[in-house]
Protein backbone atom coordinates (compact mmCIF):
# COMPACT_ATOMS: atom_id res chain seq x y z
CA UNK A 1 0.00 0.00 0.00
CA UNK A 2 2.44 2.27 1.29
CA UNK A 3 4.80 1.26 -1.90
CA UNK A 4 1.24 2.38 -4.15
CA UNK A 5 1.12 5.62 -2.74
CA UNK A 6 5.00 6.31 -3.09
CA UNK A 7 4.72 5.48 -7.03
CA UNK A 8 1.55 7.34 -7.36
CA UNK A 9 3.22 10.48 -6.37
CA UNK A 10 6.19 9.54 -7.74
CA UNK A 11 4.30 9.33 -11.30
CA UNK A 12 2.40 12.75 -10.31
CA UNK A 13 6.04 14.84 -10.17
CA UNK A 14 7.13 12.85 -12.97
CA UNK A 15 4.26 14.41 -14.56
CA UNK A 16 4.26 18.12 -13.62
CA UNK A 17 8.21 17.69 -13.84
CA UNK A 18 8.44 16.35 -17.51
CA UNK A 19 5.81 19.27 -18.15
CA UNK A 20 7.76 22.09 -17.29
CA UNK A 21 10.42 20.75 -19.27
CA UNK A 22 8.34 20.05 -22.03
CA UNK A 23 6.97 23.71 -21.74
CA UNK A 24 10.99 24.88 -22.06
CA UNK A 25 13.03 23.06 -24.17
CA UNK A 26 12.78 22.37 -28.12
CA UNK A 27 13.98 23.91 -30.94
CA UNK A 28 14.45 27.20 -28.97
CA UNK A 29 14.84 27.62 -25.36
CA UNK A 30 11.89 29.38 -23.34
CA UNK A 31 12.84 30.12 -19.43
CA UNK A 32 9.99 30.34 -17.45
CA UNK A 33 10.07 34.05 -16.77
CA UNK A 34 8.67 34.37 -20.11
CA UNK A 35 5.13 33.40 -17.95
CA UNK A 36 5.55 36.69 -16.62
CA UNK A 37 6.65 39.06 -19.13
CA UNK A 38 3.15 39.04 -21.37
CA UNK A 39 4.83 41.11 -24.17
CA UNK A 40 7.72 38.72 -24.62
CA UNK A 41 8.30 37.69 -27.87
CA UNK A 42 9.04 34.26 -26.97
CA UNK A 43 5.06 34.59 -25.40
CA UNK A 44 3.49 33.48 -28.78
CA UNK A 45 5.65 29.90 -28.92
CA UNK A 46 5.14 29.25 -25.08
CA UNK A 47 1.66 30.25 -25.12
CA UNK A 48 0.31 28.67 -28.82
CA UNK A 49 2.63 25.92 -29.50
CA UNK A 50 4.06 24.62 -26.37
CA UNK A 51 1.04 24.98 -23.73
CA UNK A 52 -0.90 22.68 -26.32
CA UNK A 53 1.84 20.34 -27.53
CA UNK A 54 2.28 19.78 -23.57
CA UNK A 55 -1.48 19.52 -22.53
CA UNK A 56 -2.58 17.85 -25.23
CA UNK A 57 0.84 15.46 -24.41
CA UNK A 58 -0.69 15.03 -21.01
CA UNK A 59 -4.13 14.32 -21.88
CA UNK A 60 -3.59 12.28 -24.72
CA UNK A 61 -0.83 9.86 -22.77
CA UNK A 62 -3.37 9.68 -20.00
CA UNK A 63 -6.22 8.62 -22.49
CA UNK A 64 -4.23 6.02 -23.56
CA UNK A 65 -2.67 4.29 -20.39
CA UNK A 66 -5.95 4.44 -19.05
CA UNK A 67 -7.50 3.13 -21.71
CA UNK A 68 -4.87 0.34 -21.89
CA UNK A 69 -5.38 -0.86 -18.37
CA UNK A 70 -9.01 -1.02 -18.85
CA UNK A 71 -8.79 -3.03 -22.22
CA UNK A 72 -6.06 -5.48 -20.23
CA UNK A 73 -8.48 -5.62 -17.19
CA UNK A 74 -11.26 -6.58 -19.25
CA UNK A 75 -10.14 -9.10 -21.34
CA UNK A 76 -7.33 -10.52 -18.75
CA UNK A 77 -4.61 -10.68 -21.51
CA UNK A 78 -1.92 -8.42 -20.78
CA UNK A 79 -1.03 -7.98 -24.40
CA UNK A 80 -4.53 -6.21 -25.10
CA UNK A 81 -4.66 -2.25 -26.14
CA UNK A 82 -7.34 0.02 -27.62
CA UNK A 83 -5.98 -1.34 -30.57
CA UNK A 84 -7.27 -4.68 -29.67
CA UNK A 85 -10.71 -3.49 -29.47
CA UNK A 86 -10.42 -1.88 -33.06
CA UNK A 87 -11.62 1.34 -32.10
CA UNK A 88 -8.35 3.10 -32.77
CA UNK A 89 -7.85 1.56 -36.04
CA UNK A 90 -11.36 2.60 -37.49
CA UNK A 91 -11.30 5.99 -35.60
CA UNK A 92 -8.05 6.27 -37.89
CA UNK A 93 -10.30 5.32 -41.18
CA UNK A 94 -12.95 7.52 -40.00
CA UNK A 95 -10.43 10.38 -39.48
CA UNK A 96 -8.63 9.37 -43.24
CA UNK A 97 -12.45 9.63 -44.90
CA UNK A 98 -12.69 12.78 -44.11
CA UNK A 99 -8.90 13.64 -45.07
CA UNK A 100 -9.84 11.48 -48.38
CA UNK A 101 -12.72 13.00 -49.21
CA UNK A 102 -10.95 16.74 -48.72
CA UNK A 103 -13.37 18.26 -45.96
CA UNK A 104 -10.63 17.35 -43.51
CA UNK A 105 -8.19 19.37 -44.63
CA UNK A 106 -10.15 22.79 -44.26
CA UNK A 107 -11.44 21.71 -40.63
CA UNK A 108 -9.31 20.54 -37.90
CA UNK A 109 -12.80 19.50 -36.59
CA UNK A 110 -13.89 18.00 -39.35
CA UNK A 111 -11.22 15.38 -39.32
CA UNK A 112 -12.20 14.97 -35.12
CA UNK A 113 -15.35 14.19 -35.75
CA UNK A 114 -14.64 11.25 -38.57
CA UNK A 115 -12.45 9.59 -36.20
CA UNK A 116 -15.07 9.67 -32.97
CA UNK A 117 -17.95 8.50 -35.65
CA UNK A 118 -15.46 5.88 -36.44
CA UNK A 119 -14.55 4.69 -33.29
CA UNK A 120 -18.16 5.19 -31.88
CA UNK A 121 -18.77 2.94 -35.04
CA UNK A 122 -16.94 0.73 -34.10
CA UNK A 123 -18.05 0.63 -30.64
CA UNK A 124 -21.76 -0.19 -32.02
CA UNK A 125 -20.07 -2.99 -34.40
CA UNK A 126 -18.35 -4.92 -31.62
CA UNK A 127 -21.43 -5.12 -29.58
CA UNK A 128 -23.74 -6.16 -32.53
CA UNK A 129 -20.55 -8.54 -33.84
CA UNK A 130 -20.07 -9.89 -30.41
CA UNK A 131 -23.82 -9.93 -29.17
CA UNK A 132 -25.10 -9.40 -25.40
CA UNK A 133 -23.93 -11.48 -23.32
CA UNK A 134 -21.09 -13.60 -25.69
CA UNK A 135 -17.84 -14.74 -24.70
CA UNK A 136 -14.70 -12.82 -24.49
CA UNK A 137 -13.26 -14.91 -27.31
CA UNK A 138 -15.93 -13.37 -29.77
CA UNK A 139 -15.86 -9.62 -28.30
CA UNK A 140 -12.15 -10.19 -28.88
CA UNK A 141 -12.29 -11.64 -32.12
CA UNK A 142 -14.83 -9.05 -33.43
CA UNK A 143 -12.13 -6.23 -32.43
CA UNK A 144 -9.74 -7.97 -34.87
CA UNK A 145 -11.82 -8.13 -37.58
CA UNK A 146 -12.67 -4.44 -37.27
CA UNK A 147 -9.28 -3.75 -37.16
CA UNK A 148 -8.27 -5.65 -40.28
CA UNK A 149 -11.24 -3.97 -41.99
CA UNK A 150 -10.04 -0.37 -40.81
CA UNK A 151 -6.61 -0.88 -42.22
CA UNK A 152 -7.61 -2.20 -45.24
CA UNK A 153 -9.73 1.00 -45.82
CA UNK A 154 -6.88 3.26 -44.72
CA UNK A 155 -5.00 1.31 -47.70
CA UNK A 156 -8.04 1.46 -50.38
CA UNK A 157 -8.40 5.64 -49.30
CA UNK A 158 -4.65 6.03 -49.94
CA UNK A 159 -4.28 4.29 -53.21
CA UNK A 160 -7.13 5.86 -54.25
CA UNK A 161 -6.60 9.32 -52.64
CA UNK A 162 -7.38 11.82 -55.86
CA UNK A 163 -4.06 13.91 -55.37
CA UNK A 164 -0.44 13.43 -53.93
CA UNK A 165 -1.10 16.38 -51.56
CA UNK A 166 -4.04 14.35 -50.63
CA UNK A 167 -2.03 11.58 -49.97
CA UNK A 168 0.31 13.05 -48.19
CA UNK A 169 -1.77 14.80 -46.08
CA UNK A 170 -3.11 11.24 -44.85
CA UNK A 171 -0.10 10.38 -44.16
CA UNK A 172 1.12 12.64 -42.24
CA UNK A 173 -1.63 12.25 -40.21
CA UNK A 174 -1.88 8.37 -39.39
CA UNK A 175 1.60 8.73 -38.03
CA UNK A 176 0.59 10.53 -35.13
CA UNK A 177 1.97 13.63 -33.70
CA UNK A 178 1.60 16.40 -31.87
CA UNK A 179 3.34 19.20 -33.31
CA UNK A 180 1.26 22.18 -34.67
CA UNK A 181 -1.68 21.27 -32.43
CA UNK A 182 -3.68 24.47 -31.08
CA UNK A 183 -5.74 25.44 -27.27
CA UNK A 184 -8.40 24.50 -29.63
CA UNK A 185 -7.26 20.52 -30.38
CA UNK A 186 -7.24 20.88 -26.07
CA UNK A 187 -10.46 22.01 -26.10
CA UNK A 188 -11.95 19.61 -28.13
CA UNK A 189 -10.29 16.90 -27.08
CA UNK A 190 -10.16 17.69 -23.67
CA UNK A 191 -13.40 17.33 -22.51
CA UNK A 192 -14.64 13.76 -24.32
CA UNK A 193 -11.67 12.51 -22.67
CA UNK A 194 -12.39 13.11 -19.42
CA UNK A 195 -15.71 11.95 -19.74
CA UNK A 196 -14.70 8.98 -21.03
CA UNK A 197 -12.46 8.21 -18.36
CA UNK A 198 -15.28 8.98 -15.85
CA UNK A 199 -16.80 6.01 -17.47
CA UNK A 200 -13.49 3.25 -17.51
CA UNK A 201 -13.10 5.05 -13.65
CA UNK A 202 -16.33 3.85 -12.48
CA UNK A 203 -15.65 0.31 -13.85
CA UNK A 204 -12.85 -0.70 -11.40
CA UNK A 205 -14.94 -3.09 -9.05
CA UNK A 206 -16.03 -4.71 -12.41
CA UNK A 207 -12.44 -5.28 -13.86
CA UNK A 208 -11.13 -5.99 -10.54
CA UNK A 209 -14.05 -9.04 -10.24
CA UNK A 210 -13.23 -10.41 -13.27
CA UNK A 211 -9.98 -11.57 -11.69
CA UNK A 212 -12.31 -14.28 -11.55
CA UNK A 213 -13.32 -14.95 -14.95
CA UNK A 214 -16.42 -13.98 -16.31
CA UNK A 215 -18.35 -16.84 -14.33
CA UNK A 216 -16.65 -15.29 -10.94
CA UNK A 217 -17.35 -11.66 -11.80
CA UNK A 218 -20.97 -12.99 -12.38
CA UNK A 219 -21.37 -14.68 -9.72
CA UNK A 220 -20.16 -11.27 -7.90
CA UNK A 221 -23.16 -9.66 -9.12
CA UNK A 222 -21.29 -7.93 -11.77
CA UNK A 223 -23.55 -6.94 -15.19
CA UNK A 224 -21.44 -7.60 -17.71
CA UNK A 225 -23.44 -6.87 -20.87
CA UNK A 226 -23.28 -3.36 -19.32
CA UNK A 227 -19.52 -3.47 -18.31
CA UNK A 228 -18.69 -3.95 -21.70
CA UNK A 229 -20.72 -0.94 -23.09
CA UNK A 230 -19.21 0.96 -20.52
CA UNK A 231 -15.77 -0.20 -21.44
CA UNK A 232 -16.73 0.22 -25.27
CA UNK A 233 -18.00 3.76 -24.60
CA UNK A 234 -15.07 4.99 -22.51
CA UNK A 235 -12.51 3.18 -25.32
CA UNK A 236 -14.20 5.12 -27.67
CA UNK A 237 -14.23 8.41 -26.07
CA UNK A 238 -10.78 8.19 -24.92
CA UNK A 239 -8.92 6.24 -27.41
CA UNK A 240 -11.23 7.90 -30.30
CA UNK A 241 -10.53 11.42 -28.97
CA UNK A 242 -7.22 10.85 -28.75
CA UNK A 243 -6.55 9.64 -32.26
CA UNK A 244 -8.96 12.53 -33.69
CA UNK A 245 -6.50 15.33 -32.54
CA UNK A 246 -3.15 13.49 -32.68
CA UNK A 247 -3.29 10.45 -35.41
CA UNK A 248 -2.15 7.03 -34.03
CA UNK A 249 0.40 7.25 -31.03
CA UNK A 250 0.60 3.33 -30.34
CA UNK A 251 1.86 1.11 -27.67
CA UNK A 252 1.32 3.36 -24.87
CA UNK A 253 -1.50 1.43 -23.28
CA UNK A 254 0.25 -1.80 -23.93
CA UNK A 255 3.75 -0.75 -22.23
CA UNK A 256 2.29 1.45 -19.22
CA UNK A 257 0.23 -0.56 -17.30
CA UNK A 258 2.35 -3.68 -17.42
CA UNK A 259 5.86 -1.50 -16.37
CA UNK A 260 3.62 -0.51 -13.25
CA UNK A 261 2.39 -3.57 -12.47
CA UNK A 262 4.86 -5.22 -10.38
CA UNK A 263 5.15 -1.73 -8.72
CA UNK A 264 1.32 -1.05 -7.67
CA UNK A 265 -0.19 -4.47 -7.78
CA UNK A 266 -1.59 -6.24 -10.26
CA UNK A 267 -5.46 -5.68 -9.55
CA UNK A 268 -6.99 -4.62 -12.79
CA UNK A 269 -8.84 -1.79 -11.43
CA UNK A 270 -6.17 -0.56 -9.42
CA UNK A 271 -4.44 0.35 -11.69
CA UNK A 272 -5.99 2.41 -13.63
CA UNK A 273 -5.22 5.80 -12.34
CA UNK A 274 -1.47 4.97 -12.62
CA UNK A 275 -1.70 3.86 -16.00
CA UNK A 276 -3.51 7.40 -16.73
CA UNK A 277 -0.08 9.08 -14.96
CA UNK A 278 1.95 6.66 -16.38
CA UNK A 279 0.61 7.37 -20.13
CA UNK A 280 1.29 11.02 -19.58
CA UNK A 281 4.77 10.67 -18.21
CA UNK A 282 5.75 8.23 -21.57
CA UNK A 283 4.31 10.56 -23.84
CA UNK A 284 5.66 13.64 -22.66
CA UNK A 285 9.19 12.49 -22.05
CA UNK A 286 8.65 10.36 -25.62
CA UNK A 287 7.73 14.29 -27.21
CA UNK A 288 10.17 15.59 -25.46
CA UNK A 289 12.93 13.07 -26.41
CA UNK A 290 11.01 13.99 -30.15
CA UNK A 291 11.71 17.63 -30.25
CA UNK A 292 15.23 16.75 -29.69
CA UNK A 293 16.84 14.56 -31.70
CA UNK A 294 19.00 16.17 -34.04
CA UNK A 295 17.99 16.86 -37.64
CA UNK A 296 15.79 18.92 -39.95
CA UNK A 297 12.41 17.31 -39.54
CA UNK A 298 11.01 16.46 -36.18
CA UNK A 299 10.40 12.68 -36.19
CA UNK A 300 7.05 12.24 -35.70
CA UNK A 301 5.98 10.85 -32.31
CA UNK A 302 3.56 7.78 -33.37
CA UNK A 303 6.76 6.54 -35.30
CA UNK A 304 8.98 6.80 -31.85
CA UNK A 305 6.59 5.00 -30.11
CA UNK A 306 5.99 2.49 -32.60
CA UNK A 307 10.49 1.91 -33.13
CA UNK A 308 9.52 1.48 -28.84
CA UNK A 309 7.00 -0.39 -28.76
CA UNK A 310 7.22 -2.77 -31.16
CA UNK A 311 10.71 -4.21 -29.58
CA UNK A 312 8.94 -3.71 -26.28
CA UNK A 313 6.04 -6.22 -27.68
CA UNK A 314 8.41 -8.90 -28.59
CA UNK A 315 10.45 -8.62 -25.23
CA UNK A 316 6.88 -9.19 -23.35
CA UNK A 317 5.51 -12.12 -25.72
CA UNK A 318 8.98 -13.71 -25.71
CA UNK A 319 8.61 -13.39 -21.50
CA UNK A 320 5.49 -15.09 -21.59
CA UNK A 321 5.98 -17.59 -23.54
CA UNK A 322 9.23 -18.35 -21.65
CA UNK A 323 6.77 -18.14 -18.37
CA UNK A 324 4.08 -20.71 -19.70
CA UNK A 325 6.53 -22.94 -20.59
CA UNK B 1 -33.99 -18.00 7.07
CA UNK B 2 -35.01 -18.65 3.49
CA UNK B 3 -35.19 -21.78 1.24
CA UNK B 4 -33.57 -22.55 -2.18
CA UNK B 5 -35.55 -24.20 -4.62
CA UNK B 6 -35.91 -25.24 -8.07
CA UNK B 7 -38.93 -25.68 -10.19
CA UNK B 8 -39.53 -27.81 -13.11
CA UNK B 9 -35.64 -26.71 -13.93
CA UNK B 10 -34.71 -27.43 -18.37
CA UNK B 11 -31.42 -26.81 -19.15
CA UNK B 12 -30.36 -28.38 -22.91
CA UNK B 13 -26.94 -27.34 -24.17
CA UNK B 14 -26.07 -28.08 -28.03
CA UNK B 15 -29.12 -30.27 -27.89
CA UNK B 16 -28.36 -32.14 -25.62
CA UNK B 17 -30.62 -32.45 -22.25
CA UNK B 18 -28.58 -31.46 -19.38
CA UNK B 19 -31.57 -30.61 -17.04
CA UNK B 20 -34.66 -32.47 -17.74
CA UNK B 21 -37.79 -30.55 -15.63
CA UNK B 22 -36.08 -31.29 -12.09
CA UNK B 23 -37.60 -29.54 -8.70
CA UNK B 24 -36.44 -29.48 -5.40
CA UNK B 25 -36.40 -27.78 -2.17
CA UNK B 26 -33.07 -27.22 -0.39
CA UNK B 27 -32.86 -25.93 3.67
CA UNK B 28 -30.63 -23.12 5.10
CA UNK B 29 -28.52 -24.16 7.70
CA UNK B 30 -27.96 -27.83 6.30
CA UNK B 31 -24.92 -29.67 3.56
CA UNK B 32 -26.87 -30.63 0.77
CA UNK B 33 -24.37 -32.58 -1.11
CA UNK B 34 -24.90 -32.72 -5.15
CA UNK B 35 -24.03 -36.21 -6.16
CA UNK B 36 -24.06 -37.90 -9.82
CA UNK B 37 -21.56 -39.02 -12.43
CA UNK B 38 -19.82 -36.94 -14.90
CA UNK B 39 -21.71 -35.08 -16.87
CA UNK B 40 -25.27 -35.86 -14.74
CA UNK B 41 -26.11 -32.27 -14.77
CA UNK B 42 -24.38 -31.43 -11.21
CA UNK B 43 -22.65 -28.30 -12.45
CA UNK B 44 -25.59 -26.86 -14.08
CA UNK B 45 -27.57 -27.43 -11.43
CA UNK B 46 -25.37 -25.03 -9.27
CA UNK B 47 -25.29 -22.19 -11.63
CA UNK B 48 -28.96 -22.54 -12.07
CA UNK B 49 -29.32 -22.41 -7.98
CA UNK B 50 -26.82 -19.30 -8.39
CA UNK B 51 -28.71 -17.52 -10.99
CA UNK B 52 -25.47 -17.37 -13.72
CA UNK B 53 -27.50 -18.66 -16.55
CA UNK B 54 -31.21 -18.69 -17.72
CA UNK B 55 -33.08 -22.45 -17.82
CA UNK B 56 -34.59 -23.22 -20.94
CA UNK B 57 -37.66 -23.34 -18.32
CA UNK B 58 -38.49 -23.55 -14.96
CA UNK B 59 -36.66 -21.02 -12.31
CA UNK B 60 -34.66 -20.91 -9.28
CA UNK B 61 -36.12 -19.66 -6.50
CA UNK B 62 -34.85 -17.40 -3.25
CA UNK B 63 -37.86 -17.66 -0.67
CA UNK B 64 -40.51 -17.17 -2.89
CA UNK B 65 -38.15 -14.55 -5.55
CA UNK B 66 -36.91 -15.75 -8.38
CA UNK B 67 -33.18 -16.04 -8.68
CA UNK B 68 -33.02 -14.12 -11.58
CA UNK B 69 -35.74 -11.81 -10.77
CA UNK B 70 -33.27 -10.44 -8.22
CA UNK B 71 -30.55 -7.36 -9.07
CA UNK B 72 -27.39 -8.95 -9.58
CA UNK B 73 -25.68 -7.37 -6.77
CA UNK B 74 -28.38 -8.60 -4.11
CA UNK B 75 -28.30 -11.81 -5.45
CA UNK B 76 -24.60 -12.04 -5.14
CA UNK B 77 -24.72 -10.43 -1.71
CA UNK B 78 -26.90 -13.58 -0.40
CA UNK B 79 -25.51 -16.40 -2.87
CA UNK B 80 -22.15 -17.42 -3.06
CA UNK B 81 -20.52 -19.47 -6.17
CA UNK B 82 -17.32 -21.33 -5.72
CA UNK B 83 -16.93 -22.49 -9.86
CA UNK B 84 -15.26 -25.73 -10.07
CA UNK B 85 -11.60 -24.65 -11.77
CA UNK B 86 -11.87 -21.20 -11.26
CA UNK B 87 -9.48 -18.64 -13.37
CA UNK B 88 -7.20 -16.38 -11.39
CA UNK B 89 -6.20 -13.87 -14.68
CA UNK B 90 -3.46 -11.58 -12.57
CA UNK B 91 -1.03 -12.00 -9.76
CA UNK B 92 -2.55 -10.62 -6.79
CA UNK B 93 -1.93 -11.13 -3.38
CA UNK B 94 -4.25 -13.57 -1.06
CA UNK B 95 -5.78 -11.28 0.71
CA UNK B 96 -6.77 -8.90 -2.39
CA UNK B 97 -8.55 -12.18 -3.79
CA UNK B 98 -10.60 -12.71 -1.26
CA UNK B 99 -11.38 -8.95 -0.97
CA UNK B 100 -13.29 -9.85 -4.36
CA UNK B 101 -16.01 -11.64 -2.31
CA UNK B 102 -16.62 -8.12 -1.03
CA UNK B 103 -17.82 -6.86 -4.56
CA UNK B 104 -21.19 -7.06 -3.83
CA UNK B 105 -21.17 -4.62 -0.75
CA UNK B 106 -18.63 -1.98 -1.88
CA UNK B 107 -19.78 1.22 -1.81
CA UNK B 108 -18.07 3.92 -3.94
CA UNK B 109 -15.61 4.64 -1.36
CA UNK B 110 -13.97 1.61 -1.48
CA UNK B 111 -13.22 -1.33 0.94
CA UNK B 112 -14.42 -0.22 4.91
CA UNK B 113 -13.15 -1.29 7.92
CA UNK B 114 -16.09 -3.68 7.99
CA UNK B 115 -15.31 -5.11 4.70
CA UNK B 116 -11.72 -5.57 6.04
CA UNK B 117 -12.71 -7.53 9.19
CA UNK B 118 -15.43 -9.70 6.86
CA UNK B 119 -11.72 -10.39 4.69
CA UNK B 120 -9.67 -11.07 7.47
CA UNK B 121 -12.73 -13.47 9.41
CA UNK B 122 -12.90 -15.34 5.82
CA UNK B 123 -8.94 -15.51 5.72
CA UNK B 124 -9.02 -17.39 9.32
CA UNK B 125 -11.86 -19.78 9.06
CA UNK B 126 -10.39 -21.15 5.93
CA UNK B 127 -7.17 -21.41 7.47
CA UNK B 128 -5.89 -19.16 4.77
CA UNK B 129 -4.34 -16.04 7.37
CA UNK B 130 -0.88 -17.18 6.62
CA UNK B 131 -1.41 -16.65 2.93
CA UNK B 132 -2.50 -14.19 3.25
CA UNK B 133 0.26 -11.88 1.98
CA UNK B 134 1.15 -14.26 -0.73
CA UNK B 135 0.95 -13.72 -4.40
CA UNK B 136 -1.98 -16.39 -5.81
CA UNK B 137 0.31 -17.28 -8.65
CA UNK B 138 3.11 -19.00 -6.14
CA UNK B 139 0.30 -21.11 -4.34
CA UNK B 140 -0.22 -24.82 -4.52
CA UNK B 141 -3.28 -25.81 -5.50
CA UNK B 142 -4.21 -26.79 -2.06
CA UNK B 143 -3.41 -23.05 -0.98
CA UNK B 144 -5.48 -21.60 -3.67
CA UNK B 145 -8.17 -23.65 -3.26
CA UNK B 146 -8.33 -22.23 0.33
CA UNK B 147 -7.80 -18.96 -0.40
CA UNK B 148 -11.11 -19.39 -2.59
CA UNK B 149 -12.99 -20.73 -0.29
CA UNK B 150 -12.37 -17.65 1.89
CA UNK B 151 -13.16 -15.50 -1.18
CA UNK B 152 -16.77 -17.54 -0.98
CA UNK B 153 -16.87 -16.71 3.13
CA UNK B 154 -15.82 -13.13 2.84
CA UNK B 155 -19.82 -12.03 1.52
CA UNK B 156 -20.82 -13.66 4.63
CA UNK B 157 -23.66 -15.33 2.19
CA UNK B 158 -26.91 -16.56 3.22
CA UNK B 159 -26.25 -19.67 0.69
CA UNK B 160 -23.02 -20.88 -0.24
CA UNK B 161 -23.03 -23.07 -3.37
CA UNK B 162 -19.75 -24.72 -4.02
CA UNK B 163 -18.61 -26.84 -7.16
CA UNK B 164 -16.21 -29.39 -6.41
CA UNK B 165 -14.27 -27.21 -3.48
CA UNK B 166 -12.18 -30.24 -2.37
CA UNK B 167 -10.34 -30.45 -5.97
CA UNK B 168 -6.93 -30.37 -5.25
CA UNK B 169 -6.41 -30.30 -1.21
CA UNK B 170 -5.11 -33.03 0.75
CA UNK B 171 -7.24 -35.69 2.99
CA UNK B 172 -6.19 -33.27 6.30
CA UNK B 173 -7.43 -30.12 4.44
CA UNK B 174 -10.61 -31.87 2.85
CA UNK B 175 -11.74 -32.80 6.28
CA UNK B 176 -11.25 -29.14 7.58
CA UNK B 177 -12.90 -27.60 4.87
CA UNK B 178 -16.19 -30.06 5.19
CA UNK B 179 -15.65 -29.17 8.64
CA UNK B 180 -15.71 -25.61 8.10
CA UNK B 181 -18.93 -25.76 5.59
CA UNK B 182 -20.72 -28.11 8.47
CA UNK B 183 -19.84 -25.07 11.18
CA UNK B 184 -21.15 -22.87 8.44
CA UNK B 185 -24.29 -24.54 8.43
CA UNK B 186 -24.83 -24.90 11.86
CA UNK B 187 -23.67 -22.06 13.42
CA UNK B 188 -24.50 -19.32 11.38
CA UNK B 189 -27.36 -21.05 9.50
CA UNK B 190 -25.96 -20.80 5.79
CA UNK B 191 -27.48 -23.05 3.53
CA UNK B 192 -24.12 -25.04 2.11
CA UNK B 193 -24.23 -26.73 -1.20
CA UNK B 194 -21.29 -29.04 -2.55
CA UNK B 195 -21.29 -30.86 -5.49
CA UNK B 196 -18.76 -33.76 -4.74
CA UNK B 197 -16.97 -37.25 -6.56
CA UNK B 198 -16.21 -38.30 -3.17
CA UNK B 199 -19.31 -40.76 -1.73
CA UNK B 200 -17.84 -41.39 1.91
CA UNK B 201 -16.98 -37.69 2.08
CA UNK B 202 -20.66 -37.19 1.10
CA UNK B 203 -22.05 -39.73 3.22
CA UNK B 204 -20.30 -38.33 6.16
CA UNK B 205 -20.56 -34.56 5.97
CA UNK B 206 -24.12 -34.41 4.32
CA UNK B 207 -27.21 -33.52 5.91
CA UNK B 208 -29.17 -34.39 2.60
CA UNK B 209 -27.67 -35.76 -0.31
CA UNK B 210 -29.25 -35.45 -3.92
CA UNK B 211 -28.16 -37.91 -6.75
CA UNK B 212 -28.79 -36.65 -10.21
CA UNK B 213 -28.03 -38.99 -12.84
CA UNK B 214 -28.85 -37.70 -17.19
CA UNK B 215 -30.42 -34.89 -15.47
CA UNK B 216 -32.66 -36.13 -13.45
CA UNK B 217 -33.26 -36.60 -9.65
CA UNK B 218 -32.10 -40.17 -8.76
CA UNK B 219 -32.51 -40.26 -5.03
CA UNK B 220 -32.71 -37.13 -2.37
CA UNK B 221 -32.73 -37.42 1.16
CA UNK B 222 -30.94 -38.74 4.22
CA UNK B 223 -27.33 -40.08 3.25
CA UNK B 224 -28.58 -43.34 4.37
CA UNK B 225 -31.52 -43.14 2.36
CA UNK B 226 -29.89 -41.65 -0.51
CA UNK B 227 -26.98 -43.96 -0.60
CA UNK B 228 -28.11 -47.48 -1.66
CA UNK B 229 -26.32 -50.18 -3.77
CA UNK B 230 -28.67 -49.73 -6.38
CA UNK B 231 -29.01 -45.90 -6.90
CA UNK B 232 -25.29 -46.13 -6.68
CA UNK B 233 -25.35 -48.67 -9.47
CA UNK B 234 -27.70 -46.76 -11.35
CA UNK B 235 -25.53 -43.66 -11.15
CA UNK B 236 -21.93 -44.61 -11.72
CA UNK B 237 -22.39 -48.32 -13.19
CA UNK B 238 -20.54 -49.36 -9.98
CA UNK B 239 -21.10 -52.33 -7.42
CA UNK B 240 -20.81 -50.74 -4.04
CA UNK B 241 -21.14 -52.25 -0.52
CA UNK B 242 -22.53 -49.85 2.06
CA UNK B 243 -21.13 -50.62 5.97
CA UNK B 244 -22.69 -48.45 8.89
CA UNK B 245 -19.60 -47.32 10.83
CA UNK B 246 -18.61 -45.57 14.07
CA UNK B 247 -17.56 -42.97 11.73
CA UNK B 248 -21.08 -42.94 9.22
CA UNK B 249 -21.93 -44.59 6.23
CA UNK B 250 -18.96 -46.12 4.67
CA UNK B 251 -18.75 -46.80 0.90
CA UNK B 252 -17.01 -49.20 -0.79
CA UNK B 253 -16.81 -49.49 -4.35
CA UNK B 254 -16.25 -53.23 -5.68
CA UNK B 255 -15.96 -53.09 -9.25
CA UNK B 256 -17.92 -51.67 -12.97
CA UNK B 257 -21.46 -53.60 -12.83
CA UNK B 258 -22.01 -51.64 -15.97
CA UNK B 259 -19.45 -51.28 -19.36
CA UNK B 260 -18.07 -47.76 -19.14
CA UNK B 261 -14.76 -46.81 -20.64
CA UNK B 262 -13.15 -43.81 -20.91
Amino acid sequence: MTHRRFTLFGLCAAVIGLSAVSLMVGKVWISPSVWLQPHNALGAILFDLRLPRTLLAVIIGAALGMSGAAMQGYTRNPLADPGALGVASMAAFGAVLTLYFGAGAQQPWIIALGAMIGALSAVGLLIALAGEGSSLVAFVLSGVILQTLAAAGVALALSLAPNPWAKDEIITWLMGALTDRSMGDVTLAGPLILAGMILLLTLAPALDALTLGETGARSLGINLGQTRLILALGVALTAGASVAVTGVIGFVGLIVPHLLRPLVGARPGGLLIPSALGGAVLVVAADIAVRLTPGAAEVKLGVAMALLGGPFFLALLLSMRRRLG
Amino acid sequence: MTTLSFDQLVVTFAGRRVLGGISGVLEPGKVTVILGPNGAGKSTLLTMLAGLRRPDSGRSLLGDQGVLDLKPRVRAQRIAFLPQTPEIAWAVEARILVGLGRTPFIGARGLSADDAANIEAALKSADALDLADRDMSTLSGGERARVLIARALAGQPEWLLADEPLTGLDPGHQLDALALFQTLARTQGCGVVLTLHDLNLAARFADRVLVLSQGKVLADGLPDEALTPDVIATAYGVRARIKKTRDGLQVEIVERSRPGGL
